[in-house]
């Protein structure tokens, strides 16, 4: 059963390429969107270490620069 | 109405969300993949080779909703006057673009053994291939303009454009003689696929959804910090 699988009647090497295909591009998107993501995170924590003490009160008045810190540290 | 989908207001959930989503996303397609490629049955025509229908049509489904999705919500950022349409439509084209790609080269590879070639120019490839070239249009004018007002007309003007090419390559297999088969799901009546085919396509369409939900989330939220690295120049 298991050859049978693989052997797709001789189809399998186009329809395994296509499933692979479509699987890496999925996984390529996912990791460039991640680093993406974490390198915008990175420079936020570093950006807001450089800020003064009364600049970094104002920034924490927006609750969304509080999420963003938050999430950054729990990553 | 539209200040509940302030981006200051949804971030805490988009920033939660893309956790539960990758994890349904892999759960639904695993589910999808065993569907697709042990449980459904071969065709009677073209045997094996059908399974390449589980990637191929769900990713051309996909890619053709997210462009006209990016082309309503630009619409609604100039009637609406609000800037977070845009920024949606944005997070969403890098998902649309990957499915459009997908679609083009899985299809190339069940041209081969159905059709015999990799590549032909009829009237639905052409426009498929036409539709990944203003989705790389739309994308590149986000990176080369950096002034807000004319990257929205810009953006939102290829969109428009782009939109016209939609229902051409919906109705491309009705207008012209093309090697693609008319439709065999309709929405609106009964759908020519048996069942044991319909349902793992459509497990695996749901599998492609949460998988450009992901990426919409993650890159939302991406833009939603690099404004707030700006807001944090400013101060």
């Amino acid at each position: 059963m298991i050859s049978e699988l693989l052997f797709m009647n001789g189809y399998a090497v186009y329809v395994l390429s296509a499933f692979s295909f479509t699987l890496l591009s999925f996984l390529g998107l996912y990791l460039v969107t991640k680093m993406q993501f974490v390198k915008e995170q990175k420079k936020f924590v570093a950006k807001f270490g450089t800020l003064t003490t009364e600049q970094a009160n104002s920034a924490k008045s927006q609750r969304i620069n509080k999420e963003i810190l938050a999430n950054a540290l729990n990553n | 109405m539209f200040k509940l989908f302030e981006p200051n207001k949804i971030f805490k959930i988009t920033s939660k969300a893309p956790k539960y989503v990758l994890f349904l996303f892999i759960v639904v397609l695993t589910v999808g993949l065993v569907e697709a490629l042990v449980i459904s049955p071969e065709d009677y025509k073209q045997s094996d080779a059908v399974r390449i229908m589980y990637v191929h049509v769900p990713a051309a489904w996909i890619s053709l909703g997210i462009f006209s999705s990016i082309t309503l919500l630009s619409i609604c950022g100039f009637v609406f006057r609000n800037k977070n349409f845009f920024l949606i439509s944005k997070s969403l084209a890098p998902s649309g673009f990957v499915f459009n790609i997908i679609a083009l080269v899985t299809g190339s590879i069940w041209g081969k053994p159905t059709w015999g070639t990799w590549w032909a120019w009829d009237a639905r490839i052409t426009s498929m291939l036409i539709l990944t070239l203003f989705y790389a249009m739309y994308l590149i004018a986000w990176r080369i303009y950096d002034k807000e007002e004319k990257v929205y007309k810009i953006s939102t003007f290829i969109s428009i454009l782009g939109i016209i090419n939609v229902p051409i390559i919906k109705y491309s297999v009705d207008w012209w003689n093309t090697l693609h088969q008319p439709a065999s799901i309709n929405i609106l009546s009964k759908s020519s696929i048996h069942s044991s085919m319909l349902y793992p396509l459509l497990i695996m369409t749901a599998a492609f959804a949460l998988f450009s939900l992901l990426i919409f989330l993650m890159k939302y939220n991406t833009e939603l910090i690099k404004i707030k690295n700006k807001g944090l120049d400013r101060l």
